[in-house]
């Protein structure tokens, strides 16, 4: 067995779930980069590629959070806040995919599984959480920092809560699912605060040096359209 | 209003190469949430096999790419662990932002005026 392993290892979850899964996934990830290309320009396209390669650090960096038990960010609702759902979606993907392919971390057969719980169920819910915190708090560094940090927390926990599906569906051995779910969640709360505490430091920090590159900054504007992929009208846009 | 992306990007990737080069040597070494609720139900021995009981990582079976030269965050054939893993590291963030940045790059909406793309600095 591997000593570093932080995704879903092969053979945790049957080959037909996972397969289905892979499907998913793929079919996913062609639709992210379809609404995606409406966002990315020619200065969302190098901001994503760092984006990618931050959440690739910051996953190396396991910290404890119970005796024996650690946990890493997974980082959909940093990059949602950053970069928008689409693209941020793409990012913790390309993550995912370049640790399974040259680090040998999460199967190659559970990849499907691993893109759905945190590229894609992670980063929709920390979006969701996102749009709607920031009708209500302020635009500003600290604002964008207490909406990353909550999305963070609830995100990380739904994103293993989606383990426990896909276990319900194909696990390969027989296990009580309450357990398991409870297990998940109690230790992805902690990972999740771990994840928030992150997520806000660094939102913060763009959002102060650079508040022209947070996604969430430009978008989500009180008087917006409810579709952030059509950019509202500029004139008339009187609160 | 058009400032400088290339410093931004470039502060950036230092701060993610310093995290994956240095601090990722100090993190945790304990399994995550995942994989400890993966375990739980089974004891191990030294060499970690499964030992007894019943867990989600009885049927786990070998990574496929168990056998690449990055493979568990070191590099083959460094034996020095902070060098092997720091460098592993860096690697790693240098052909995430390669391999992302190309694709967002090639991917991109080209052409399009910067009027039609609400850019935050002008209103906020």
């Amino acid at each position: 067995m591997n000593g570093v392993a932080m995704h879903i290892a092969n053979g945790i979850v049957n080959a037909q779930v996972s397969a289905i899964f892979a499907a998913v996934a793929a079919a996913a990830l062609a639709i992210c980069v379809w609404r995606g290309r409406a966002d990315l320009d020619d200065r969302l396209a190098p901001m994503a590629g760092l984006v990618a390669a931050f959440i690739f650090a910051v996953q190396m960096l396991n910290f404890q959070v119970l005796p024996g038990v650690s946990g890493h960010l997974l980082g959909g609702t940093l990059a949602v806040v950053l970069v928008g759902p689409w693209v941020g979606a793409l990012c913790v993907s390309t993550v995912l995919i370049i640790q399974c392919l040259l680090f040998a971390d999460g199967g190659l057969t559970a990849l499907g599984l691993n893109i759905t719980n945190m590229a894609l169920v992670g980063t929709a819910a920390g979006y969701l959480l996102v749009a709607g915190l920031l009708r209500i708090l302020p635009k500003t560094p600290r604002g964008v920092a207490i909406t990353a940090f909550v999305a963070s927390v609830v995100s990380v926990v739904i994103a293993s809560q989606m383990f426990v599906i896909e276990y319900a569906l194909g696990g390969t051995t027989e296990l009580n699912l309450t357990t398991i779910a409870g297990t998940m969640a109690g230790a992805h709360v902690l990972i999740g605060i771990g994840e928030g505490l992150i997520a806000a430091v660094t939102v913060a920090t763009v959002a102060r040096v650079r508040p022209d590159l947070v996604y969430a900054l430009r978008r989500f504007r009180k008087t917006a359209s409810p579709v952030p992929a059509v950019p509202a009208p500029a004139v008339g846009g009187v609160a | 209003m058009k400032k400088r992306l290339g410093w931004f990007i470039a502060g950036g990737l230092l701060v993610a190469a310093l995290l994956a080069g240095v601090v990722s040597s100090f993190a945790s070494s304990s399994p995550d949430g995942l994989d400890a609720a993966a375990r739980k139900g089974c004891t191990f021995d030294a060499d970690d096999n499964i030992t007894g009981g019943t867990c989600m990582v009885q049927q786990e079976q070998d990574h496929q790419m168990k056998d690449s030269p990055l493979a568990d965050y070191g590099i083959k054939g460094i034996d020095n662990e902070f060098l092997s893993t720091g460098l592993s590291g860096v690697l790693g963030v240098a052909v995430t932002f390669a391999i992302g940045g190309g694709v967002f790059w090639l991917v991109r909406r080209r052409g399009g005026s910067s009027n039609e793309h609400t850019e935050g600095a002008t209103s906020a």
